[in-house]
């Protein structure tokens, strides 16, 4: 059996990573570019959710490198999300591609059915072997995206640019090697030195940004025109709401953003007081944490037809005037043109100068 | 008291329930008009670009009722039956309509959560009739009283009467021509006749019996779906699916119209779920979708219900000779 799984952001580092501990044999699909986006597009449903298309071509890829089975994560709705490993399971195989579906449904619904397929996935292993390589793959999780949030919040002060980067990549690369938990943390101090050696000028006083959406909108740099790396680079201060061990966590508890989402839902209650599926109500209650730790602005990324993302655009607007902070909602499909992207986040970066000024004005 | 209930979304599912609720406990229920132009021009006008026919729809007579009442009633629907959710866009509801830029008397907008159990949907029942009386025992027989109104509407619609005719009570002649055409989709797209561009009247006027979801037996739907290779989580999806299966099996069609919203998130994907079955399983029936959306034409729901309706009946010719 040969696995392949889509990709997101930097999950295909994490489970290579498990896979190989595990002695898993697995083909990575080509990272997502246009090619696997135009293959989504024409396979799947029209008005299906940008993610499902994305993913549907990073599988094609896969089997057409050579895999004969597919690891998908499932769910219990209320998203669509739940629903995505079947119907890339139909829609494959309605193409004519010979392979077998293996659906982790959450373990919190069966965990008997969890603990099978993860046996069937690492048939050479025991439960608890997989448990332990589990544990360390989730150290590695946990670093990367502890380095990824410096990186977000450093890069604005850059005194060259791109210097940021190069130290993220060269950070990334040290991790990504990196075997027992004793290296692993090791490799996580350096990433950290890594950026912060970079040269800085913390002269500034940069515009604070809060990003805010749908996870996989976030988290996959292709899809969303790297506008973190954008923003960067124009001097800008970020903060993101959703990192890729949120997603992938079995806490409830957020461990990299340090706010749990009892809290979120809280901070949300005034505009959405239920949850609707996603990051519906957490994206709403990111929002107002940004707006009350004083961030110039937010952007929220949905892409098109997210249903819980719609929720939460339709009560924003509420958010906004009564907190005053400017949103600016990113819809992104396939029909999305990086040109128009940068017009509107330069239009957006304006705005929050021009508000900034004026505030600085008033009091002084 | 004055509670309008806005003729839109779930209105399609329990209004039998809500009416008699709502009118035993006291109040007086209105409910809006008919969906026009200028309702869903309220609608579209109000909400945000991204949101789905239906929910735009369900703002415009939210809107048109804003003035006549002293109280909306907007449920939140999270599900209706244990393993289950409806659609998202139902959880969000209430948030989303408070959220509109303009005064709006009081919204009524209890849970409906039947995953918490009985006891959680009953406390909200409670909740519910407190609006209008403290008496513990007018409520309960107000419920169930509405129950059974609910029941005696879904015992019409079970036995081949149509929803709409089963909610307003007029009732058109049946069709006496040998074709059926199964219509599936979301109640509020299909029986909303501007919505849906009176596409049922149009096939009725063909002398074509039209079928709905509504008509197949509970039962016979969940024991459809529990065969799927995943569980639906949404229940409203689970009729849809039920249903085109059922008829497949039976061959009780000559034809399925699936009925769909643009952007509508469970839709886009039981509708790869019933062409996957139906090729699946080397069926011929055939099946066209329509999606609607604010901007559909007349004209080319007419050409296409035309083109559908000459080929199936050029097709059952064939069969029988």
């Amino acid at each position: 059996m040969k696995i392949t799984f889509p990709h997101m952001g930097n999950l295909d580092i994490i489970l290579s990573d498990l896979f190989t501990r595990l002695d898993v044999n697995f083909v990575l699909p080509p990272k997502t570019t246009t090619k696997a986006i135009n293959l989504g597009v024409k396979y799947a449903p029209e008005f299906a959710c940008f993610p499902l298309k994305v993913t549907i071509g990073n599988l094609i890829e896969g089997l057409e490198a050579g895999a004969d089975a597919v690891v998908m994560v499932g769910g219990i709705g209320p998203c669509r999300f739940g629903f995505y490993a079947e119907i890339q399971n139909k829609i494959l195989h309605d193409m004519g591609y010979d392979f077998e579906m293996i659906t982790l449904e959450p373990p919190m619904a069966d965990i008997k059915d969890f603990a099978g397929k993860c046996k069937k996935i690492a048939s050479k292993k025991t439960l608890w072997q997989i448990l332990q390589a589990v544990r360390i793959v989730w150290k590695k999780a946990v670093a990367i995206d502890e380095v990824e949030r410096e990186v977000l919040k450093w890069r604005a002060f850059e005194k060259n640019p791109r210097d940021t980067t190069v130290a993220h990549k060269k950070g990334l690369a040290a991790l990504k090697d990196a075997i027992t938990p004793c290296e692993i943390k090791k490799a996580k101090e350096k990433a950290l030195s890594l950026v912060n050696e970079v040269e800085k000028d913390l002269c500034r006083c940069p515009l604070k940004i809060g990003i805010v959406g749908e996870f996989y909108a976030l988290l996959e740099p292709y899809v969303n025109f790297d506008i973190e790396g954008y923003l960067g680079q124009k001097g800008i201060y970020l903060e993101r709401a959703v990192y890729l061990t949120d997603w992938i966590g079995p806490s409830k508890k957020n461990s990299v953003m340090g706010t749990d989402s009892d809290e979120l839902a809280k901070a949300a209650k005034p505009y959405l007081s239920h949850f609707v599926g996603g990051e519906g109500q957490t994206t709403v209650g990111h929002v107002v944490k940004f707006a009350e730790e004083g961030f110039d602005g937010v952007i929220q990324l949905l892409p098109f037809t997210c249903m819980p993302e719609i929720i939460a655009k339709s009560v924003l607007p509420k958010v906004r005037k009564e907190l005053d902070i400017p949103v600016l909602t990113l819809i992104i499909d396939e029909q999305t043109g990086r040109a128009g992207v940068i017009t509107r986040l330069e239009a957006f970066i304006d705005l929050l100068w021009n508000r900034r000024k004026k505030k600085l004005l008033a009091v002084g | 008291m004055k509670v309008g209930i806005p003729r839109a979304l779930l209105y399609y599912k329990y209004f039998p329930l809500w009416n008699t609720f709502f009118s035993e406990l006291g109040a007086e229920v209105v409910l809006s008009p008919q969906t026009n132009k200028r309702i869903l021009n309220l609608g579209t006008e109000a909400a945000e670009n991204e949101v789905c026919l239906p929910v735009k729809v369900f703002y415009g007579h939210t809107l048109s009722l804003k003035d006549k009442v002293d109280a909306l009633f907007v449920p939140r629907i999270v599900s209706v039956e244990g393993g289950a959710y409806t659609c998202p866009k139902f959880l969000g509801l209430p948030d989303m309509i408070r959220a509109l830029d303009v005064d709006l008397p009081q919204i009524i907008s209890p849970t409906i959560n039947l995953k918490l159990g009985w006891r959680e949907f009953y406390r909200s029942i409670y909740e519910l009739g407190g609006y209008f009386t403290k008496n513990f025992f007018k409520i309960t027989l107000a419920f169930h009283k509405g129950l059974n109104d609910l029941r005696s509407f879904k015992h019409l619609t079970q036995n081949g009467c149509l929803l709409n005719e089963a909610l307003t009570g007029r009732f058109s002649p049946v069709p006496k021509g040998p074709l059926r055409i199964g219509v599936v989709g979301h109640p509020y797209n299909i029986f909303d006749s501007y919505v849906s561009m009176n596409l049922i009247e149009r096939l009725q006027k063909k002398d074509i019996k039209v079928l709905t979801a509504e008509m197949v037996s509970p039962e016979i739907i969940d024991e459809i779906v529990s065969n799927l290779q995943k569980k639906l989580f949404w229940t409203y999806e689970k009729d849809v699916v039920g249903a085109v299966f059922h008829w497949l099996d039976t061959r009780a069609v000559d034809g399925i119209i699936y009925v769909l919203s643009f952007a509508c998130g469970p839709d886009s994907l039981i509708q790869i779920l019933i062409e996957h079955e139906a090729k699946e399983k080397g069926f011929s029936v055939p099946i066209m979708p329509i999606v609607i959306d604010e901007h559909s034409g007349e004209a080319g729901l007419v050409t296409r219900l035309e083109a559908f309706t000459d080929m199936i009946s050029r097709k059952a010719v064939k069969e029988k000779s």
